[in-house]
């Protein structure tokens, strides 16, 4: 898509019915393609997006079609199925655009350098426009009805909405994938007949095995490619790894003595243990069974009761080749539970040692330093300690007022504070600002020598007034909701037949996109902003009657709610028209001035 | 809360309280009322440190004429941070409502290698190391000789506080001290944490310590020598309080301990040739001051584990004479570690009582019980006479002398038995002798008889009745109480059948039944696909463990348990074991889930609570027996039948349910919390077995679970977890309240034997 192109596949169809042709759909920028797979066939389409006159798509839901329905300026259509939703809506997109792209050179061709519209899109960026669309029923309308309308452009459009965009992006993080908490399994196939043993190694397990033993590791970084080939270091990994399963510690150690580098991978990971030491300076106190050890004194070696556990007894030389199961279980476990620390594409082996080796040196340098540790210690253990339902709760319990979208609180807020210039009811008192203290003090000498001949009255506020004038506020709060539709519940809106309030709502969201858009036109620098004026003002215009017309259509009972709704729309359109007028005198009267016409 | 509780006022750090608490502080109360001893039992989860602290700090502030000193034991030191910061809650709250007359001094004490503060010596490996490397700074010896030579390092932070005890002003403000905090606080003042814990522990309100100090007389003799007797003594989690007496005076000697006792002899007597050589004087100095007898005070950086007898045991006389000369004593002890050598040469297992054993070292080495009695005392003395510091090089040598003392001391309550190799593995040589103490109650006697207080308490001390026997002592208070549930959050069951419906049991015939491994391994695999969070298993040993997990791997099943949770597992190393909690506790945390494997009687058995998420389900496999066949154990039992009346069986099958009970009851921690126990054995579904269960979970313990098959427990499980994610009033049902409040609390009537009438 991004040099202006779109392939889908698609079946042409002459009407909902029938199979319809498989093809391939080929959209330009000027116009689309469609080629039957079966070239025998003649349905071949070459139409140039300006015969286009608009777009229909069927509603997305399993059991339907994806279809497309390109609308003819003569009549007649094209209908097209697509294989998957997604595929549909991405050329529906497409289409659009176009069309309003066509629609536009039409127009005002000679100023098109000056239009900031229809940039190179790119894949993700009109997957997220068509994202918000899905998302967002409103939205969709909206864009349907100015941007396929041509009154605005999808780019106009959207630049509005940089935010939004912005927004949808940073909610979803990238989600990572976590590691499998699979268990490498030495299970060597044999094949029964030769002495031979295979193992598999897969980039994943490499990974994993670097993960979980960094002896090997550092062993990879120091022999690979220098002493040994990467071949040849996993053969003698497997070995060992062999060695290790048949049990036998003495044929290990054996082994080990005989070859230095395989040594490496049989002796235990000194590694781990380093790392161990430091981890465990910082685990939970009232885990830390290590600090019980250095306490107990009646377990001097040969002191106490010897444990019912018979020990392994090893002599001293193998001793560094003991490995067991459980060390590696827990080890396994731990690297699983830390996740992907690396970000590496896991086919070459040396960069992900190499990542792996760059992530513990800068943990090992972050890492906070003791005295730090310690209050977190402290902390922690302090917050165990509480037993919790023999607490009674902390605070008043209190409901989290979460405002999903400040904007939305705060032109609700506005749309009130409109609506209230508009009651006469109203008075506005008048005060005064510049207090000087004497005078402050004065008043309010005044007010508790007033207090103390006439008494308190008690209490301030009856109780009765204050609910009173407390269910008013919330009531007209609440009924100022449906400027924005919100709030479906208990609002004016409800009342309204359905048909009205859904027109009037589309209104509403008209006319505020077009007045956002007009009023961010101005001042009028080039003549593209000019025509987008003119262009919004005549959109705007036909919505005013239209408002006239709802307002007279409905029933007398519900007449005056619906002017209240109406009303500030018509001011605000009001506004922008007195506006456009005043502009335009101006500028007659400044090309009077410059008679050449330049505007 | 605020309450009065008869004639004193308690202070309780919470707005609401569980009924069995104010129980508990009652029978408390009383015991204390009377200056009796007291056993007290209640389950897990009900907050019984916070009502005992609470209790006894309340007490103190009411009596203010005559103060009471705490000494609260635990077994491990994560619990006694656990203790210090239940108690450091509720000094703050006291603080705020009595006000600064509830000042007071608390401090946890452990080794050197917990509370050190010094990089240099606190690095080192293991305890004996630091233990060593602090007395090359600090040993009185070494000071002397770096006031002339400046190249000779002390410790620094040994040296400040040395200044400032002498000054008068090392002091610790009023306040309550994890050993998290004494380290902080010594290391901004520039202090010896340890030493200034050590100095502190005499004027300290309370004390927090781990059990040794008081029942290890090794330990005891330095640390609570000077406890005065208006002290009440807990010791928290007591259920194996017996066996830690035993333990305490214990010790067993092998081949390695020999060869390395005789590597101490001869280096020792290089440095009394070289003594000889240079300062003649100072072994004859030590001569004069052993024939005026050992009770002497040794500066507080000198001293080392005391003796391992009881300090009522040992006689203040001088020693034996033909001891008292340096050559001699080595001579002396050169003979025992050759008697000793003889006796592991033997083919057969022997076992004799200590008065045969050492008419057996007088006739055929000439070393009497006096003489033998003295060995600890005198190799101390001549050690601190050549000036030796790097003391953990000297362990095999104090083993030996641990024994001599010991023998020499007892004549009763001990038996020796020599085995030349370990009954599992006959064609290994491992000959090993074996001091073993049978009787409890030796250790704990001194315990019982200094101070007026002694309270032993914890979750799982059933039968009761068969503490004090043990013990030998006479409670004046001694209750089992039950735990009042707002909601069924328990879920015991036994689970006698596999998935086929065939038996699983850890009995010797069965243990290795590749049937039963599988049956148990489906059994966890059908757990963990139903229960969220934590699951806790705990296997009979580690052999047990070990081979049963191998099973599992090979046949595919750890596999599938891993696609449910990550599996961590208990192992021999601490350090791992410790680093596997912790993750385990994040995975969690974080909602991965996880498995731990656990031993019965491990570590982690013992200490580490599987409280709320971290554990929602136990399943302890098998019956955590004793090794019956140990001769050990075997000794034991026939002296407890002679000595107590006890019978073996009843006794190993209370030892082995006194375990199962802890570890399952590790789950719950309080009425919020929930969770299940499966007991996975056919032998806990007969009477005599389960029974030994601590009545908490007996109450629990429905007949239509006694008998279950995997796929009944799994279905009882789904059923279970449903039921407690439901919303609940925690204050109880109608008619029966598990939270007290304040208010409750004072309409209650208290009828006359503690019980509440509402």
């Amino acid at each position: 898509m991004a040099d202006g192109k779109l392939v889908k596949r698609a079946k042409y169809k002459t009407s909902v019915k029938v199979p319809g042709v498989p093809g391939v759909l080929k959209l330009t920028k000027e116009r689309f393609y469609f080629m039957p797979n079966d070239p025998t066939l003649t349905t071949k389409l070459n139409v140039e997006f300006k015969l286009i006159k608009g777009h229909k798509s069927s509603k997305e839901c399993s059991s339907k079609q994806a279809l497309l329905n390109l609308t003819q300026a003569q009549g007649g259509n094209y209908l097209f199925e697509f294989d998957s939703f997604p595929d549909r809506d991405q050329c529906r997109d497409f289409v659009a655009s176009a069309i309003a792209a066509c629609g536009e050179i039409g127009k005002a061709t000679s100023e098109k350098p000056a239009v900031p519209h229809d940039e190179q899109l790119s894949a993700t960026e009109m997957g997220r426009r068509i994202k918000l669309l899905q998302e967002n029923s409103e939205l969709q309308k909206l864009h349907r009805q100015l941007v396929i309308g041509g009154i605005l452009s999808e780019a106009e459009f959207w630049a509005a909405r940089k935010k939004l965009l912005e927004q949808s992006e940073n909610k979803k993080p990238k989600q990572r994938v976590a590691l499998k908490n699979d268990m490498w399994s030495v299970k060597p196939l044999s094949d029964g007949q030769t002495n031979r043993v295979t193992f598999n190694l897969t980039p994943e397990v490499i990974h994993q095995i670097f993960a979980e033993k960094p002896a090997v590791r550092q062993a990879y970084l120091k022999f690979v490619p220098g002493k040994m080939s990467e071949k040849e270091f996993w053969t003698k990994y497997s070995r060992a790894e062999y060695l290790h399963s048949t049990k036998n510690i003495v044929a290990a150690a054996a082994e080990a003595a005989e070859d230095e580098e395989l040594a490496v991978f049989l002796k235990q990971d000194d590694m781990l243990v380093s790392e161990a030491r430091r981890k465990i300076r910082r685990v939970d106190p009232t885990l830390d069974m290590e600090a019980d050890e250095g306490d107990d004194y009646m377990h001097l070696p040969d002191h106490g009761l010897p444990q019912g556990e018979t020990k392994e007894i090893l002599e001293p030389q193998y001793e560094p080749f003991k490995r067991s199961f459980s060390q590696y279980l827990n080890q396994h476990a731990a690297v699983v539970l830390r996740g992907r620390v690396i970000d590496v594409e896991l086919g070459d082996t040396r960069s992900v040692a190499e990542a792996f080796t760059r992530t513990n040196q800068a943990e090992q340098a972050t890492e906070v330093s003791d005295e730090n540790a310690y209050r977190e210690r402290v902390k922690k253990v302090s917050r165990v300690a509480e037993i919790e339902d023999l607490q009674g709760p902390r605070d008043p319990p209190v409901a989290l007022l979460s405002i999903k979208d400040p904007r939305d609180y705060f032109d609700s807020q506005k749309a009130n504070a409109i609506k209230a210039l508009g009651d006469a009811e109203t008075g506005i008192r008048q005060l005064k600002f510049s207090v000087s203290k004497e005078e402050a003090f004065c008043s309010l000498k005044d007010s508790i020598s007033e207090i103390n001949s006439q008494g308190l009255i008690e209490p301030i506020i009856s109780p009765e007034v204050a609910l009173k004038v407390f269910n008013g506020l919330s009531q007209n709060i609440s009924s100022t909701k449906y400027h924005l539709g919100k709030n479906p519940h208990e609002s004016v809106l409800d009342q309204l037949p359905s048909a009205t309030k859904n027109e009037l709502l589309l209104h509403w969201t008209s006319i505020q996109e077009l007045l956002k858009h007009f009023w961010s036109s101005y001042p009028i620098t080039t003549k593209y902003f000019y025509a987008k004026v003119t262009r919004l003002k005549d959109a705007m215009s036909q919505i005013y009657p239209k408002l006239q017309e709802i307002k007279e259509s409905v029933q007398s009972d519900v007449r005056h709610q619906v002017s209240l709704l109406v009303q500030p729309m018509l001011q605000a359109l009001d506004a922008a028209f007195a506006h456009y007028d005043a502009d335009i005198q101006k500028r007659s009267a400044k090309s009077g001035e410059r008679p050449n016409g330049f505007v | 809360m605020k309450f009065q509780l008869e004639d004193v006022t308690i202070y309780f750090p919470y707005d609401n309280i569980y009924p069995e608490q104010y129980q508990y502080m009652l029978e408390l109360k009383r015991a204390l009322d009377a200056k009796g001893h007291c056993l007290l039992e209640m389950p897990t989860g009900t907050g019984k440190t916070i009502a005992l602290l609470s209790l006894i700090t309340s007490y103190r502030l009411s009596k203010p004429s005559n103060p009471i000193k705490l000494l609260y034991c635990t077994r491990t030191v994560h619990e006694m941070e656990k203790t210090l910061a239940e108690l450091k809650l509720l000094y703050n709250y006291q603080l705020q409502h009595f006000g600064p007359g509830a000042r007071m001094l608390a401090i946890g004490l452990s080794s050197r290698k917990n509370l050190c503060v010094n990089p240099s010596v606190v690095s080192a490996e293991n305890r004996d190391s630091v233990d060593a490397g602090c007395r090359k700074l600090t040993a009185s010896w070494v000071r002397a000789i770096a006031v002339e030579n400046p190249n000779i390092p002390t410790c620094s932070y040994y040296e400040n506080y040395d200044a400032a005890d002498k000054a008068g002003t090392s002091t610790l403000p009023a306040g309550v001290y994890t050993l998290q905090e004494l380290r902080l606080y010594g290391k901004e003042k520039g202090w010896c944490p340890y030493f200034l814990a050590r100095h502190m522990v005499q004027q300290a309100n309370v004390v927090v310590y781990s059990y040794q100090y008081l029942l290890d007389p090794k330990v005891a003799g330095i640390i609570s020598k000077e406890m005065e007797r208006e002290c009440v003594v807990v010791f928290d989690e007591a259920h194996n309080i017996d066996n830690v007496c035993i333990e305490a005076l214990s010790v067993s000697v092998r081949k390695q301990t020999l060869e390395g006792a005789t590597r101490n002899l001869s280096r020792m007597s290089n440095e009394i040739e070289r003594l000889k050589a240079t300062d003649a004087g100072r072994l004859r100095v030590e001569y004069n001051r052993l024939v005026e007898g050992l009770a002497q005070r040794l500066p507080a950086q000198d001293v080392w584990l005391a003796n391992p007898a009881l300090p009522d045991d040992i006689m203040k006389e001088a020693v034996p004479g033909n001891i008292r000369k340096a050559e001699h004593f080595l001579s002396v002890l050169r003979r025992f570690v050759q008697y000793l050598n003889g006796r592991l040469e033997t083919d057969n297992v022997e076992k004799e009582g200590p008065v045969a054993f050492v008419a057996s070292i007088n006739t055929q080495v000439g070393i009497d019980q006096k003489m033998l009695k003295f060995c600890y005392d005198r190799l101390h003395s001549l050690m601190l006479t050549l000036e030796i510091t790097d003391t953990d090089e000297f362990l095999h040598i104090q083993t030996v002398c641990d024994l001599a003392t010991l023998v020499g001391t007892y004549s009763r309550g001990f038996s020796i038995i020599i085995e030349p190799y370990d009954e599992r593995m006959p064609h290994i040589p491992d000959p090993v002798l074996q001091l073993t103490c049978h009787d409890a109650s030796l250790a704990i006697k001194p315990v019982f008889e200094r101070f007026q207080s002694v309270v032993i308490t914890s979750g799982t001390l059933s039968p009761i009745d068969l503490y004090p026997r043990l013990l030998n002592f006479n409670p004046v208070v001694s209750r089992s109480f039950k735990m009042s549930l707002t909601r069924d959050c328990i879920c015991p069951m036994v689970l006698t059948r596999g998935s086929d419906q065939l038996p699983v049991s850890t009995k010797y015939d069965l243990r290795s039944d590749p049937g039963v491994e599988k049956n148990y391994g489906k059994l966890l695999l059908e757990m963990v696909s139903v229960v969220p969070d934590g699951v806790v298993c705990f296997f009979v040993s580690y052999s047990y463990m070990d081979g049963i997990v191998n099973s599992w791997h090979e046949s595919g099943i750890l596999k599938d348990i891993m696609q449910h949770k990550l599996v961590f597992i208990e192992t021999q190393d601490v350090v791992e074991t410790t680093l596997a909690l912790d993750n385990y506790r994040k995975a969690c945390d974080s909602g991965r889930g996880a498995v731990f494997f656990s031993v019965a009687r491990g570590k982690v058995a013992e200490g580490i609570d599987f409280d709320r998420h971290y554990g929602r389900l136990v399943i302890m496999f098998g019956v955590p027996f004793q090794y019956t066949l140990s001769r050990i154990l075997l000794a034991r039992l026939e002296y407890l039948r002679e000595t107590f009346q006890i019978k073996e069986g009843d006794f190993l099958t209370f030892d082995a349910l006194r375990q199962a009970a802890q570890c399952v009851g590790r789950v719950i921690r309080s009425k919020a919390d929930y969770g299940m126990m499966i007991f996975a054995d056919k032998r806990y579904s007969r009477h005599d077995k389960r029974s030994k269960l601590p009545g908490w979970i007996l109450s629990h313990l429905r007949d239509a679970h006694l008998n279950l098959s995997t796929d009944m427990a799994v279905y009882i499980a789904k059923e279970f977890l449903r039921k407690m994610a439901q919303p609940y009033d925690k204050n109880g049902a109608l008619g029966k309240k598990t939270l007290l409040s304040q208010e409750d609390l004072e309409n209650m009537i208290t009828g006359p034997d503690g019980e509440m009438l509402l």
